[in-house]
């Protein structure tokens, strides 16, 4: 037994060295590239964007693996004014908020609305788009806003969806009984088709895409909520944070992001 | 002491960006992860579906293990010369089950029971314990199987000659004594479904792994979600390889080493 311990407690104090030097290189790290450009970047000279390439028409997979949509393409206009490389890194959606607030992403941009509680953990650009929240339903269902909660519903984990929809009733949410939470859109819809879950409450672009590609889908016609989509940042890295800023704010200015969104969604 | 208070004084002060001392914010974050809006029922509820579906699974993944263990020893270990083709058929099938169980990530398979072969099964949950019992199923059979195959020939020859029949021989000459050997396999087999049952969540199985997900998908803060639930997992398993270990120690006490 005193053995055991004995072994345990080296173990345990390897482990909380190495935990020390790696933070110790992640700080040395960040402070080299600040002298020349006046802001800093998890790795030099390249644009890290964390993302959930589940989110058509704002971010999808082409066939051959690459992020491409909105924001993939707002994220290269802001990464040419900025004079840095674009790298999009493609992850699950609560991966890609933690990924920012880490240190280990620069921004994330994958129609992230702002919320108060997300404000206290991350800063965020001004608005670039108008996200609204919609209910898809089978055709000919009996799902209406207002039964909401006594049916069924998915969402994608981590969304504003989930987090409004499994709220308890007195919050104005349905409780965490009526909400399942799928790693991604796609999969809650599959849920749907199958008849797993009554409704899936998601992104109005995305669910466009997603009706479009399902015959037998339709959306409720009043949104179920409406909110603004940012780009998130690290909060604490305030000269990056207002170059973005900056830049995306100029970008809207010229009509650049208007246009890479019309080129996207066409009809409405 | 309230709690509650000092909770939202410190998480204030550190949204508003002022450094506090180390253990407020180990506090903070400890109590948004855990104690905030009663959390911790989400974590208890987590480890009842764990508990439940380790459970189910393992009885599914016991009988069928024993059952095609069984099969495919009685298949191998026929005199030379004799060949039962309804053996040799039940054989083929467990051959064949085996193979694909064995062959295909855990993942995959709940993927496609969950929504490919179960599609209008709202009972998430027990579809998992299905599919985890139907793959568990597949390894113990290896395991028991290699337990039967393994008692030397002698043993059971010798119950023969002394009159029992095949049943008999296995029941109490056979079986007991390949039990004991295959005691240690089978406890790690129980273990790695009890941590498989975390796979659950992505057909939306709302185990213990899904509460950690939803209250950090909320908080925006991993490390105490997840490293609470590594505890308990850890707890989990170290309770059952000290009952495993109990057994061993029961099952010993008629050895003369």
């Amino acid at each position: 037994m005193k053995r055991f311990f004995a072994c345990l407690l080296a173990l345990m104090m390897t482990l909380s060295l190495v935990a020390c030097g790696s933070s110790n290189d992640g700080d040395s790290g960040s402070q080299n590239s600040s002298e020349e450009t006046g802001f800093t970047t998890a790795e030099d000279g390249k644009l890290i964007m964390s993302t959930n390439a589940a989110f058509p028409p704002y971010e999808m997979t082409d066939d051959n693996g690459n992020v491409i949509g909105i924001d993939a393409d707002i994220a290269a206009a802001i990464a040419e004014k900025l004079g840095l490389e674009l790298q999009i890194e493609n992850m699950g959606f609560d991966a890609a908020l933690l990924a920012v607030q880490e240190g280990k992403s620069d921004m994330v941009m994958a129609g992230v609305s702002v919320t108060k509680d997300r404000l206290a953990v991350m800063d965020f650009t001004d608005s670039y788009a108008t996200g609204v929240q919609v209910v898809i339903v089978k055709e000919g269902s009996d799902v209406t806003l207002d039964n909401l909660d006594e049916k069924m519903i998915g969402t994608q984990r981590a969304t504003t969806g989930y987090i409004y929809a499994s709220d308890t009733p007195e919050n104005g949410g349905y409780g965490e009984d009526h909400v399942i939470a799928y790693d991604d859109g796609a999969i809650a819809i599959q849920a749907l088709l199958n008849g797993q879950v009554d409704c899936v409450i998601i992104d109005n672009s995305p669910a466009q895409e997603y009706v479009h590609a399902n015959p037998g889908l339709t959306i409720l016609e009043t949104p179920w909520v409406e909110e603004d989509y940012a780009i998130g940042l690290n909060k604490g890295n305030t000269a990056f944070n207002e170059a973005v800023n900056t830049a995306l704010n100029e970008l809207i200015a010229n009509g650049t992001v208007q246009s890479i969104i019309d080129s996207y969604i066409t009809a409405e | 002491m309230d709690l509650a208070l000092y909770y939202e004084q410190w998480k204030n002060l550190m949204i508003s960006g002022k450094d506090i001392a180390w253990w407020k914010e180990f506090f903070v974050k400890f109590y948004q992860a855990f104690l905030e809006n009663d959390r911790w029922l989400q974590y208890l509820d987590g480890v009842g579906t764990t508990l439940i579906t380790t459970a189910l699974a393992l009885a599914i993944g016991v009988i069928l293990g024993v059952l095609v263990a069984m099969i495919r020893t009685a298949h191998d270990q026929q005199r030379p010369g004799m060949h039962n083709p309804f053996l040799g058929l039940f054989n083929l099938v467990a051959k064949v089950y085996v193979t694909v169980i064995r062959g295909t990530p855990m993942m995959v398979q709940l993927l496609i029971m969950g929504l490919v072969i179960f599609k209008s099964s709202r009972d998430f949950t027990s579809v998992g314990a299905l599919t985890l019992g139907i793959n568990s199923g597949a390894y113990v059979a290896e395991i028991i199987r290699g337990g039967l195959m393994n008692l030397d020939p002698g043993q059971s020859e010798a119950g023969r000659s002394l009159g029992l029949n095949y049943l008999d021989t296995m029941r109490f000459i056979v079986i007991p004594q390949a039990f004991k050997a295959i005691l240690p396999a089978l406890g790690n087999e129980f273990i790695i479904l009890l941590k498989d049952t975390s796979l659950i969540t992505v057909i939306g199985g709302k185990e213990l792994l899904y509460a950690a997900q939803g209250v950090y998908g909320r908080t925006y803060e991993s490390m105490f979600p997840l490293v609470g639930i590594a505890c308990i997992y850890l707890v989990l398993v170290m309770i059952f390889s000290c009952l495993q270990g109990k057994l061993e120690r029961r099952l010993r006490q008629s050895d003369r080493r």
